[in-house]
């Protein structure tokens, strides 16, 4: 295979990320929104999460108010931008587009977006503003788009609102957890720059909030605290061989190639542990970076894997290999990986079997482990009454995102044990609205 | 191989596609070039006093993503000298001895006309077309569109033009009248040979949201113009059957406005053209459209069985009645075939706002349903509906009865009161004007929206229970 060449400087680095959905020229975007039906109660809005009116901002997009689109998009959804790159377009909106039924290609709905809210941040225009100060604040723990977005929608209620966040940047996983080639950190970034130049909320980076005492200086200062928190890192296998050298957790190897780009050192020969969207990441990127093999292995067969399908073309486009129904049981060598021991399995009535005597070393020098982020139980516990369910995710009202400790709110990964960024940004915005219902006298 | 030559009124073309007086028939260059490509005749862009045109001059209107569906111009005549135009006019006529060269004429007195007849029959012309179309710059003097407008004053010019002409002329009509019948007989009763339409309508195509200017922007100001383009063929194809239909008019037409492809030319033909005439989609396109046009007719003219252009000329007009020569007994209703139906509903909302609310939304699918009773079969849905074949309109009378308006009024039973059965009778059902409110927020609508309607909702059902 070896498709790729490794990058060795940022134009190289950027050439094999190329955007999979490239921003639109203003032709290219007369021409597709010229296609919307303008479909009554139309599906495509149902799909998406955030239910942005997709044909209003597509037909406003036509008549050269594009503007008027990104207003449009951003009232129901503060990542417009970022969505509309990094959503599973094909599984939300467009998968929903009356077209798909005629065998006709959707409406590119997420690429659209994208045009329209470009322009908008570029040129800075002022479509947002602060609401009338109502003298309260909320405290938000977490800058990914949980947390911003809740910011942002606090911010237009009159909100006084300080974000806490442990990492340098904002945005969460958009800029540290998705893949390159579906939007730029610059992209990702000016976004934020645009949000907190028309909202006004403070955000305070290389903040983690860690103790008890950080947490009872938040709960006496603000009227209510939100927690954006994400999920934690990598969660470990429990194998033996796991803390060799080379053997990854995908987020943080995803997250090490959002900072350093090309200066992130990958295998020659890569194994990539999952069958999830965070696995198809992981295969994808090591490809570009130059892998020479990349292999998928999965315990169960190709049909059962979570990974979206698109998402599993995507890797197979750039050369990725598949193993399927193998356990990893030990990751093998000498200080570094040298390989992972699997032993082949079989699924029976749902469940996955090991076939005795089936065991065989698969040579590599590198491992990325996508087996699912864990939970952040550590300083879940440090609140008093928040109750987790047995998946470590936060209990919360559905409607108002109100933890069992009413003063806590929560939207996001942290709360629906991990999605995407559209839900995160739809949840925290109707979770804003719920601070704002009880702080207000009343839901 | 079906013959595509015709004999235009004595104008002998190896097809019937022209090129309209414009700027495409602006030189000998331009016309030698477009019978090369194909093109069986041209219209000399109208020749006559000196002009002076201005820049810009042209105006688009785009529908979405497509340029140019209407196109208006406030061109004057040709701009240059008449010595160079008929030594051009010489040379084509030399070189395409088989191709029809018509040059069209605009001057004022009777002896500027004998003139400039005498002049074009002498280079060579096959004949001459009168404008009396142009709706800007020249009727301001009395000429093109003023003179169109004028049946008397149109026939006493062709009767000048007779007088020395000794080649068909052509009369080219103005759409800026009400009946174009009217100049259509005047044309003929001062003896021309056939006639032309149509010219270009007065129009505005659009105005300048920054300048306070209409379209197209000379220095700050703009003029109206006229129109053309794919937008006007429906006006042109009326105006072409109502020449063609009257008894009094009976000359040769040759159809001109929105033609682009062979359909657009069948349609002209079908109503009783006899030679077709482009420019917009020329001057867009450029002279190589000519090969589809020629190649679309001649299959369609096979595969229909014509052999030639005469055996299609006017094959619709019988079939274009007066509405109260319509069959009344006649009833079609909407039928949704459900496999092909995308879910779109746009079928529904036309019908529910824009009709007869005789469609509804089911539950569990996007398939909407026909409300066969509410259904006066307007047609309205299978218009809308982005799927071929998707609606179709089903006969639901059994064909034996057959009365119309006239008939209807010959034998004295024009109604009295309003009682028909295809608008539901007296006390139809429709929906109650109160049922109408909050009905639209069933709707998706996004965040601060719903929340917006969702409080008007609620306050106006607190206005309604007080009122109450
Ligand atoms: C590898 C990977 C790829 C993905 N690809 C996509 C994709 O293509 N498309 C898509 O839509 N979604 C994708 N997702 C999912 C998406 O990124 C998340 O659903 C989304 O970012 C969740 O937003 P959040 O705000 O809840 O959490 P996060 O984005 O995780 O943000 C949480 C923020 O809180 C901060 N934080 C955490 N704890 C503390 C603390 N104690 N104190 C202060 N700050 C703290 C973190 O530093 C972080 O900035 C992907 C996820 C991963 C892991
Ligand atoms: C730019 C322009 C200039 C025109 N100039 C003339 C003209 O000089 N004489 C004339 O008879 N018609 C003129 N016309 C009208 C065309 O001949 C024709 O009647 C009209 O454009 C409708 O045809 P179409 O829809 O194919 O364009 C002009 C049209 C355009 C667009
Ligand atoms: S936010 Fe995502 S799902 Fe919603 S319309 Fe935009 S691209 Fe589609
Ligand atoms: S489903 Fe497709 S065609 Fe219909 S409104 Fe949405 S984007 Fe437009
Ligand atoms: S317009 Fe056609 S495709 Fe759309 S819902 Fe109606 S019947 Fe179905």
């Amino acid at each position: 295979m070896a498709e790729y060449k490794t990058p060795t400087s940022e134009p190289e680095f950027h050439a094999n990320f190329a955007q999979i959905k490239p921003r639109m020229n203003k032709s290219e975007a007369l021409f597709e929104s010229s296609r919307c039906l303008f479909c009554f109660d139309a599906p495509c809005i149902k799909a998406c999460p955030s239910g942005i009116d997709i044909p209003q901002f597509i037909r406003q997009i036509n008549t050269g108010n594009t503007t008027g689109a990104a207003r449009t998009i951003y009232e129901a959804n503060y990542f417009g931008n970022a969505c509309g790159k990094v959503c599973p377009t094909e599984v939300l909106c467009e998968g929903a587009c009356v077209y798909n039924l005629q065998d006709v290609k959707p409406i590119e709905i997420g690429r659209l977006q994208s045009f329209a809210t470009r322009e908008a941040i570029e040129q800075n225009k002022p479509l947002f503003g602060p609401g009338p100060a109502n003298g309260r604040k909320v405290a938000i723990i977490g800058a990914g788009p949980a947390g911003i977005s809740a910011a942002c929608e606090l911010r237009s209620l009159g909100y006084e609102v300080d974000v806490f966040e442990a990492k340098s940047q904002p945005s969460g996983l958009t800029v540290y957890g998705v893949a390159p080639y579906k939007i730029t950190n610059e992209e990702v970034l000016a976004e934020m720059t645009y949000l907190e130049n028309q909202f006004g909320f403070r955000v305070q980076y290389n903040q983690p909030i860690a103790s008890r005492r950080e947490l009872e200086a938040l709960e006496e200062s603000y009227d209510a605290i939100f927690l954006g928190i994400g999920l934690g890192a990598t969660n470990p296998l429990l194998l033996p061989g796991e803390e060799r050298n080379n053997c990854v957790g995908a987020v943080e190897f995803i997250e090490q190639l959002r900072v350093q780009h090309h200066r992130t050192a990958v295998g020659r020969k890569v194994i990539v542990l999952g069958g999830g969207n965070t696995a198809m990441d992981a295969a994808s990127e090591s490809a570009r970076m130059g892998a020479e093999d990349v292999i998928l292995a999965y315990r169960r067969g190709k049909e059962e894997m979570g990974a979206y399908e698109f998402e599993y073309d995507l890797a197979k486009g750039v050369g990725v290999k598949g193993l399927f129904n193998v356990a990893p049981v030990e990751i093998v060598g000498n200080g570094k990986v040298e390989g992972v021991r699997f032993i082949r399995t079989a699924t029976l009535h749902g469940q996955v079997q090991v076939v005795p005597g089936s065991e065989f070393v698969e040579p590599c020098d590198m491992v990325i482990k996508a087996t699912g982020q864990a939970k952040q139980t550590q300083l879940l516990s440090l609140i008093p009454g928040l109750q987790v369910d047995n998946k470590g995710r936060i209990v919360a009202d559905e409607r108002t995102g109100q933890t069992t400790n009413p003063k806590y709110f929560t939207s996001g990964d942290a709360r629906n044990g991990g999605a995407e960024v559209v839900n995160a940004a739809a949840e925290a915005k109707a979770t804003a609205r719920g601070i704002h219902a009880f702080l207000s006298g009343g839901f | 191989m079906p013959d595509l030559s015709i004999n235009f009124a004595g104008i002998k073309s190896p097809n019937p596609f022209w090129l309209a007086s414009a700027p495409p028939t602006n030189s000998g260059y331009q016309v030698m070039k477009a019978f090369d490509a194909g093109w069986g005749g041209a219209v000399w862009k109208t020749l006559g006093v000196p002009v002076v045109n201005v820049s810009s001059r042209y105006g688009g209107v785009n529908y979405r993503d497509k340029r140019l569906v209407g196109f208006n111009n406030i061109e004057l005549i040709s701009d240059r000298p008449l010595s160079d135009n008929l030594r051009e006019i010489e040379e084509v006529k030399k070189r395409f001895p088989h191709h029809a060269v018509i040059a069209s004429l605009m001057v004022q007195s009777r002896q500027e006309w004998h003139d400039i007849v005498r002049d074009v029959q002498n280079a060579g012309s096959d004949g001459i077309e009168l404008n009396f179309g142009c709706p800007h710059g020249m009727c301001e003097r009395g000429m093109g569109s003023a003179v169109g407008q004028e049946p008397e004053v149109l026939q006493t010019i062709v009767e000048w033009v007779m007088e020395v002409a000794k080649i068909p002329v052509i009369v080219k009509l103005t759409p800026n009248i009400s009946d174009i019948t009217e100049p259509a007989m005047a044309a003929r009763r001062g003896g021309a040979d056939a006639i032309s339409l149509i010219n270009t309508i007065q129009s505005i195509v659009g105005v300048d949201l920054d300048l306070f200017a209409p379209y197209p922007i000379v220095d700050g100001k703009g003029s109206n113009g006229g129109y053309c383009g794919p937008a006007v063929k429906p006006i042109a194809l009326n105006m072409v059957k109502n020449c063609a239909q009257h008894p009094e008019v009976q000359l040769p037409i040759s159809g001109i406005g929105g033609i682009e492809n062979w359909r657009d030319a069948v349609e002209h033909i079908l109503l009783g053209a006899s030679s077709v005439q482009v420019c917009t989609a020329a001057m867009h396109f450029g002279f190589g459209i000519i090969r589809e046009m020629t190649s679309g007719l001649e299959q369609y003219m096979t595969d229909k069985g014509f052999h030639t252009i005469y055996d299609m000329v006017g094959k619709a007009l019988p079939n274009v009645k007066h509405w109260e020569d319509l069959n009344l007994k006649y009833k079609v209703t909407a039928h949704i075939n459900e496999d092909k139906c995308i879910g779109c509903q746009l079928c529904y909302t036309a019908c529910e706002d824009g009709a007869h609310q005789a469609i509804q939304l089911q539950e569990g699918t996007r398939v909407p349903e026909i409300i066969d009773e509410n259904c006066v079969g307007c047609n309205l849905c299978s218009l809308v509906c982005p799927v071929e074949q998707c609606i179709t309109m089903e006969r639901r009378d059994d064909g034996t009865e057959h009365l119309t308006w006239k008939e209807r009024t010959t034998a004295g039973t024009i109604p009295t009161e309003f009682n028909d059965e295809r608008a539901g009778g007296r006390h139809h059902w429709v929906p109650e004007p109160a049922a109408a409110l909050g009905k639209e927020q069933h709707k998706t609508l996004p965040g601060k929206a719903r929340q917006y309607a969702r409080a008007d909702a609620a306050a106006l059902q607190a206005t309604a229970a007080s009122s109450e």
